[in-house]
């Protein structure tokens, strides 16, 4: 991707913080910056807990009024996303950014047919009605490659399988075309034979489109067949940011390092072992006084704690790390190779 | 991910999480810092101890009748110093009745709650333990019962077996026969499938130990809740059929859903008649009410909001 | 959907057979036995003789129970002794009234109930929610009668805008066709009439509508508190979904999946508070009508009237079930 296209989201240390009667406030997102340029695909990837699905929804603008406050700037076009009215945001969700969740199930009404819930965002963005809405909406279905749309539109939810449902949600995610797609661990509630078709469904529609899209996941192996740029997120915070290429060839942070090392590689040594990282999310220390990683961290030094680790921007990668890894330290191959669980249709080059 | 799974993991990453105890402890320990429990217990605490001592409390006999020809359907004294809550329309000491009314209500209310209780228990366990045949019968006569709407019931059984407080206590535990055993079978059903109930069959443990042991004292919490907030609508019921004319045979008794009924003709008159029994009835009830509903909520995680 | 139906209604079957029998076994067990109790104070040696002839009563004890069938399928239900008439004559008469009061009561608790319990909900924590739900609770300890006399005595005797007792004012010139009054006069173009009876109605179907009422307001602020937090009400505002389509139509269609269910067991409870709220009013259905016959010990009037509200009631629930098939796509195809 060149620099030349222009900005299409432009997040500036965005916080978001839990607030609870009589508990402590919980910084879920701590000072989150990247940007977006149009038609790019950008991961957030990161364990569970780690801020990045929060981080899509003070975006998108769907956390909850009350108990939660938003802290920074989401740019979009020459808005604050945080600041608009929320008339201004009815407006802009689903026409100029929508957004794909985990579970398909669940995500869909269940006593609405799916024709109606394609249909409504045509009725509310793009002032289409009846039989023209309706036929709109089969050929977005048929678009995702739902077959016998026309029949599909009068259907339940609970009569598609997974796999249809989250065809169905994309659908009508991408029934505007919009400028940007949120899609939020898209494939993890489906069969690891579903995920590569949603996954190639995808990377063909936003591509087709020009759509910009932040795919956030837990799978390196899902980044690797997608994205351009890659944040890695811990526990709020962005630790490391590289173009995909260079951070699968050269993971600078200690945990960049373990992600790449517990994921299954074809290509690594038979009878190698998988390299989990030790402990768990809620091992962290909080940022402002150490770097969240070290309690689990194999390349901790004394530097790691007592005073939070400085973001380092060299060219176009970033790093937030006092002792990071030395090149080719933490891949035994330093090819980029995909994981196994993406199939080699994946490998192509995004165009 | 949900917002709520979110929020539940954000909420994990706290240090020092609260240790948690036994389920009984920490339903207790949330009961009493819970100011509607506090109040349903202090209700129910009053009603109790003014049955309890209703002869110290009462300034006169419940069938004495101290205003006795100074009453006409026109004239029923009010609330005064001498009556607090006035005379009767025969002349009794309302506040005498209501304080004896409250004996006639705690024990139709507790004696018709352990009634059914008991047998829809063992309808429900014998229901829940051994399926099949036995299962269906059981669950057929419940389903007879239950298309009944209770006071009917009660009435049509109160009928069998004349006015009285046993035939009262007998019809109130017929409508709560039902609703226990669907509530324990439904119980052991549930935890049939449980994974220590398979994890005790996989180690042997023969069914019927499994069911008293592990099974049963898992369905005490939601019996218990459902026993307190029976307790609020026996009171309610009992009150209903006294006032249909179905309490006891002695009019003598002083029994809240009899006085109601006996004041109809003087609403206009002396409304205190109503007032007194009737907010008798809503006290005791409430009381049971409140702590139910905050018990279920204490001991069943899903409510708690 | 129709096999559904067809299969819920083979269900009632063994129901309806075990009421029948218990209510049958009922009649006997009541003091005096069978004769006595549908005789009542005509009990004398030549009305039992004739009783026991006409009712079989010394044949074998399965075929009275079968004639007893046959007589109930026919809706045959003896003579009310209070009144001299066929039962299933006073159930025509009675029944519309109740019917009449409980659809009121219904209407009044749905009505006020349900926006009551979303807007609880989505003011979670408020004071709408807290006084809601501390009105909720209120209302399951205030017994129908109760609250009854209190509506009566505020609003017909001390203020006097309502009136105090009965379906419809004497002096109103009215005619009944149907037996629903409010029905009636709008059947008869008589506007003064229908106004009469809707008066009539009105303080009486508050207090029996006061117990679904308190029912339908906790199920549903809970089940709008649930369905808000779905995944897929987040889908519909990630669509930009204005406000009122998203209530409409992703909140509410779910919401009140539990709350029809609820409404439907509530018949049962408003047919008892109909007999507690008919007597403060001496409002002349079947409530009131059971109560006079319990008075009396007219029994033949109490076994026919609980076999057939038992009846309705069951065929209620069935009527729900099947609504609730048919707002819920999930149970359809089942």
């Amino acid at each position: 991707m060149t620099a030349a296209t222009a900005l299409l989201l432009d997040v500036r240390d965005l916080s978001v913080t839990f607030t609870r009667r009589d508990r402590r406030d919980v910084r879920a997102v701590d000072g989150v910056s990247f940007d977006v340029r149009q038609g790019e695909t950008v991961g957030l990837v990161g364990e569970s807990g780690s801020g990045k699905s929060v981080t899509a929804l003070a975006v998108m603008g769907l956390l909850p009024d009350r108990g939660v406050l938003v802290d920074g700037q989401v740019h979009f076009d020459d808005d604050d996303l945080l600041t608009l009215p929320r008339d201004r945001m009815r407006d802009i969700r689903g026409r100029d950014i929508a957004m794909v969740f985990q579970d398909p199930m669940s995500s869909l009404n269940p006593v609405v047919p799916i024709g109606v819930q394609v249909t409504e965002v045509l009725v509310r963005h793009r002032d289409m009605h009846g039989e023209a809405a309706r036929e709109e909406a089969a050929e977005l279905l048929r678009r995702v490659g739902i077959p016998d749309p026309v029949r599909r539109l009068k259907d339940y939810p609970h009569q598609l399988s997974g796999g249809m449902r989250q065809r169905a949600l994309i659908s009508m995610a991408l029934a505007c075309r919009p400028r940007l797609l949120i899609a939020d661990e898209p494939t993890t509630a489906l069969d690891v034979t579903i995920q590569a078709q949603i996954l190639e469904l995808l990377k063909e529609l936003v591509s087709d489109s020009g759509t910009a899209l932040v795919l956030i996941t837990h799978d390196l192996g899902v980044v690797a067949g997608l994205c351009d740029t890659v944040h890695v997120m811990y526990s709020g915070r962005v630790v490391e940011s590289a173009p995909r290429r260079e951070l699968f060839a050269d993971p600078r942070h200690p945990y960049t390092g373990g992600l790449l090392g517990s994921v299954p590689r074809l290509d690594s040594p038979r009878g190698e072992p998988l390299r989990p990282i030790p402990g768990s999310p809620t091992d962290t220390l909080p940022w402002a006084e150490a770097c969240a990683f070290a309690p689990r961290c194999a390349h901790r030094i004394g530097a790691c704690t007592g005073q939070p680790p400085p973001l380092e921007v060299t060219g176009d990668r970033s790093l937030r790390c006092v002792n990071p890894l030395a090149e080719g330290e933490a891949s035994p191959n330093p090819a980029v190779a995909p994981p196994a669980s993406v199939p080699p249709a994946l490998e192509e080059e995004p165009t | 991910m949900s917002l709520a799974e979110i929020e539940a993991e954000t909420e994990s990453k706290r240090v020092g999480e609260e240790t948690g105890g036994s389920l009984g402890r920490e339903a207790w320990k949330r009961l009493r810092r819970d100011p509607v429990a506090i109040i349903g217990f202090v209700l129910i605490a009053f009603f109790v101890l003014v049955a309890l001592f209703a002869p110290l409390l009462a300034p006169y006999a419940p069938d004495a009748q101290p205003g006795a020809g100074t009453i006409t359907p026109t004239n029923i004294p009010g609330p005064s110093a001498e009556h607090w809550f006035g005379l009767d329309e025969l002349g009794r000491d309302e506040f005498s009745r209501v304080v004896y009314g409250a004996r006639q209500s705690l024990l139709v209310g507790v004696v018709s709650l352990i009634l059914g209780m008991s047998l829809g228990l063992l309808m429900g366990f014998l229901a829940g333990a051994f399926g099949g045949k036995v299962d269906t019968v059981v669950m057929r006569l419940v389903d007879v019962m239950l298309a009944i709407p209770g006071l009917l019931l009660a009435i049509a059984i109160a009928a069998v077996m004349g006015p009285s407080l046993l035939s009262v206590m007998i019809a109130i535990a017929a409508i709560n026969v039902p609703i226990f055993a669907r509530l324990l079978r439904g119980q052991m059903l549930a935890q049939r499938e449980a994974d220590y109930v398979l994890a005790a069959q996989s180690l042997g443990v023969r069914r019927r130990s499994i069911m008293l042991g592990h099974v049963l004292p898992n369905s005490v919490s939601p019996v218990i809740v459902q026993g307190t907030l029976t307790l609020a609508t026996a009171i309610i019921e009992a009150a209903a059929l006294s006032f249909l004319g179905l309490g006891s045979a002695d009019p003598g008794v002083p029994e809240w859903g009899r006085m109601l009924a006996s004041t109809q003709r003087y609403l206009a008159s002396a409304p205190h008649l109503a007032f007194f029994p009737g907010t008798a009835i809503v006290i005791a009830a409430l009381g049971f009410t409140l702590l139910g509903e905050r018990l279920r909520e204490a001991l069943d995680p899903k409510y708690r909001r | 959907m129709l096999r559904f139906v067809v299969r819920r209604l083979f269900q009632l079957v063994p129901i309806l057979f075990g009421l029948s029998l218990l209510l049958f076994f009922w009649v006997r067990a009541l003091p005096g036995g069978t004769a006595v109790a549908l005789l009542g104070e005509r009990a004398t040696p030549e009305t039992i003789a004739q009783i026991e002839r006409l009712y079989g009563l010394d044949r074998p004890i399965w075929q009275q129970y079968l004639s007893f069938l046959g007589r109930a399928v026919r809706l045959d239900f003896g003579n009310s002794v209070r009144t001299n008439r066929p039962v299933v004559e006073e159930m025509l008469r009675t029944f519309p009234a109740t019917i009449e009061l409980a659809l009121a009561a219904l209407t009044f608790a749905i009505v006020v109930g349900i926006p009551l319990g979303y807007f609880a909900a989505r003011r979670y924590g408020g004071w709408l929610d807290s006084v809601t739900v501390s009105a909720s609770l209120l209302g399951v300890a205030v017994p129908v009668f109760f609250l009854a006399y209190i509506l009566k005595y505020v609003f017909a005797v001390q203020l006097g805008w309502l009136p105090t007792a009965g379906r419809q004012d004497p002096r109103v010139d009215a005619e009944h066709p149907t037996g629903f009054y409010v029905l009636d006069g709008i059947v008869t173009g008589n506007p003064a009439a229908t106004w009469d009876a809707v008066e009539h109605l009105i303080l009486p179907a508050i207090a029996l509508g006061s117990i679904p009422l308190a029912i339908i307001v906790r199920i549903t602020r809970a089940s709008v508190l649930d369905v808000v937090n779905e995944d897929y009400v987040r889908t519909a505002e990630a669509k930009g979904l204005l406000a009122r389509t998203i209530t409409r139509r992703h909140v509410l269609r779910n919401a009140l999946l539990p709350v029809v269910t609820v409404i439907g067991l509530q018949a049962g409870l408003l047919f008892s508070g109909a007999i507690l709220t008919e007597k403060v009013f001496g409002f002349p259905g079947v409530g009131n009508f059971i109560y006079e016959a319990i008075s009396f010990r007219d029994y033949a009037v109490l076994q026919g009237f609980i076999l057939v509200i038992a009846a309705v009631y069951v065929l209620v629930n069935l009527a729900v079930d099947v609504s609730y098939g048919l707002i819920d796509p999930r149970v359809r195809v089942r």
